[in-house]
């Protein structure tokens, strides 16, 4: 696949009676790519999420999927949607609930069956494939709603907080299922609050902030972009005063963090081997050391916190 | 795809969207009492200590029970599911608004046709005749489209409380009942009360079934099926319209 474009969004802007939910947001989007949509409560995430697979429409600006109107039944039957919350029918048992979908996108019966065997296994849930949904947990729930919009082997997939509020081996078997469906080339927009998700997940991401787009970069640039200050974590053997180290060049910052001492630098290399000459003249031995670059997080802090200030 | 095979796309995915309320809302415990129990005990306490041949109550009942089942669920099930975020499910997946009605309604006409069996199976226990069969069975599937596309519209308000929806519905219902001949044959009516029933759909069903069993009816059998027919293009045209407006709301 080339870079022709997934979804393409332009000037999308929507109103909840006089609150600008989503604000002229523009975005392109590659085929197979990964994209994250990140922002804080209420930034409108999920508002475009809900534009873009047809659930509400926008009051300006335009949304294609795969080439169709947002919203339009051909961009709906290459999509498949997993919401912030789980809604599988659950007067329905999971088996019924994939059918149920299967049949609305028209997939043929023994495929249909074929589909949601392999996807229900996948998932861990082929055990409890006839029991209703409404006895299943969050986290079943949830690998349920993503084996809903796959059945229909989308090529768009949409999820808003596809982990949120998951155990530990749901979240992980979600995120496993995305970066398998990244490598079989279909597009991903994700929404989360979840910035290792993002950082670990995604090729793209775009941050939100009051309806408005503030950045849209890789999560490595925006990393790299969002701080001047680099991280270096250093535990020695015997305890050493932090204002010692302070007095080392291209220091700005020390503070003790449990037993190690975590140092600010905008020149990590050159830190680094001062440290490794303070530890030889000082007779110290060195426990631990490790170098952090500038968090996805703390890039998103800033970037969100610069837009509330403006 | 052409215009012709978009719609015939659609209205198969509207099987599904029928297929799946049948199986979640039709044992329901509102729908049972409102679509079931609720005519029945209507009819016997009217009926119950008036001398009445047979063939004079049947097609009474059988209106009745035919109305009441083919309005308990369609105007519910929006509420319901706007309530469960299921709703939400549908909206994003290819289907237009009028297709997740036509299921609504055909899950409606199903309930309507399957019960209005049991009536029938009562009269001819208990000595009615049917005398033009293939006529009834056009009134009732007809009646049983025509009250679905009715329920329809009372459900178009965007709320997620299907009590509101269940009382609004029963505000316009039992009124209905009274004035469409279903105790007593539109003939036997005076002429005010005539030209009040002619503004019921069910009088014209009711007026159907008494003819099929052998009963005098005020309007010719073709014209009532004729207007069952049109008066459901009405109901079904005002309902999508309405529907389009207000399913944005719900979402």
């Amino acid at each position: 696949m080339g870079k022709k474009s997934a979804i393409t969004v332009e000037g999308l802007t929507k109103y909840y009676g006089n609150f600008l939910a989503v604000d002229h947001v523009s975005l392109n989007i590659n085929n197979g790519e990964l994209f994250g949509f990140l922002g804080p409560n209420g930034a409108g995430k999920t508002t475009t999420v809900r534009i873009l697979t047809g659930i509400i429409k926008a009051e300006g600006g335009t949304g294609l999927v795969m080439g169709y109107p947002a919203g339009s039944i051909q961009a709906k039957q290459l999509s498949g949607v997993v919401p912030e919350q789980a809604n599988a029918y659950i007067d329905l048992s999971a088996w019924d609930n994939l059918m149920l979908m299967a049949e609305l996108y028209r997939v043929g019966i023994s495929e249909a069956k074929l589909r949601a065997e392999a996807l229900l296994q996948e998932m861990g849930l082929y055990e409890k494939k006839d029991n209703l949904v409404k006895t299943f947990s969050l986290g079943m729930r949830k690998r349920l709603i993503l084996c809903l919009a796959l059945v229909s082997k989308p090529e768009v997939l949409f999820l808003d907080e596809p982990t949120s509020g998951l155990d530990v081996q749901s979240t992980r078997l979600i995120r496993e299922t995305l970066r398998k469906l990244r490598k079989e080339g279909k597009t991903i927009f994700l929404t989360t609050h979840n910035m290792d998700e993002a950082s670990e997940l995604c090729d793209r991401v775009a941050i939100i902030n009051h309806g408005k787009l503030v950045a849209i970069d890789t999560p490595e640039k925006l990393r790299i972009g969002a701080g001047r200050f680099h991280i270096v974590e250093i535990g020695f053997e015997k305890p050493v005063a932090q204002e010692t180290l302070s007095q080392l060049p291209n220091v700005e910052k020390v503070e003790g963090v449990g037993n190690k001492i975590r140092i600010y630098t905008e020149n990590p290399g050159s830190l680094v081997a001062s440290i490794v000459d303070f530890t030889r003249s000082h007779s110290l031995t060195v426990v631990n050391l490790n170098i952090q670059t500038p968090s996805l997080e703390e890039a998103f802090i800033r970037l969100t916190r610069e837009v509330g200030h403006d | 795809m052409t215009d012709s095979s978009l719609v015939l796309d659609q209205a198969r995915r509207s099987l599904a969207i029928a297929k799946k309320d049948l199986r979640i809302y039709y044992a329901k415990g509102p729908v049972v009492i409102f679509g079931v129990l609720m005519p029945a005990f209507l009819f016997l306490a009217f009926f119950i200590g008036r001398q009445m041949p047979v063939n004079s109550l049947i097609p009474g009942l059988l209106g009745m029970v035919v109305f009441f089942t083919a309005t308990a669920v369609s105007p519910v099930v929006a509420p319901w599911e706007t309530q469960a975020r299921t709703l939400e499910r549908l909206a994003s997946c290819p289907v237009a608004v009028w297709t997740i009605l036509l299921g609504d309604m055909l899950a409606s006409v199903v309930f309507g046709i399957v019960i209005s069996f049991v009536p029938i199976l009562v009269g001819l226990i208990t000595g009615a005749s049917i005398h033009h069969p293939f006529i009834l069975a056009a009134g009732v599937v007809l009646a049983a489209f025509c009250f679905s596309s009715l329920a329809l519209i009372f459900s178009f308000p965007a709320t997620s409380s299907p009590a509101t929806i269940m009382m609004l519905s029963s505000l316009i219902k039992f009124p209905l009942v009274f004035i469409s001949g279903v105790f007593m044959p539109v003939e036997e009516l005076p002429g005010w009360a005539k030209g009040i029933a002619s503004f019921s759909p069910l009088t014209y069903f009711t007026e159907v079934a008494r003819y099929c069993m052998g009963g005098t009816s005020y309007y010719p059998p073709f014209l009532s099926l004729l207007l069952l027919l049109m008066v459901t293009l009405i109901f079904w045209g005002i309902a999508v319209t309405l529907h389009k407006r207000t399913l944005p709301k719900r979402l």
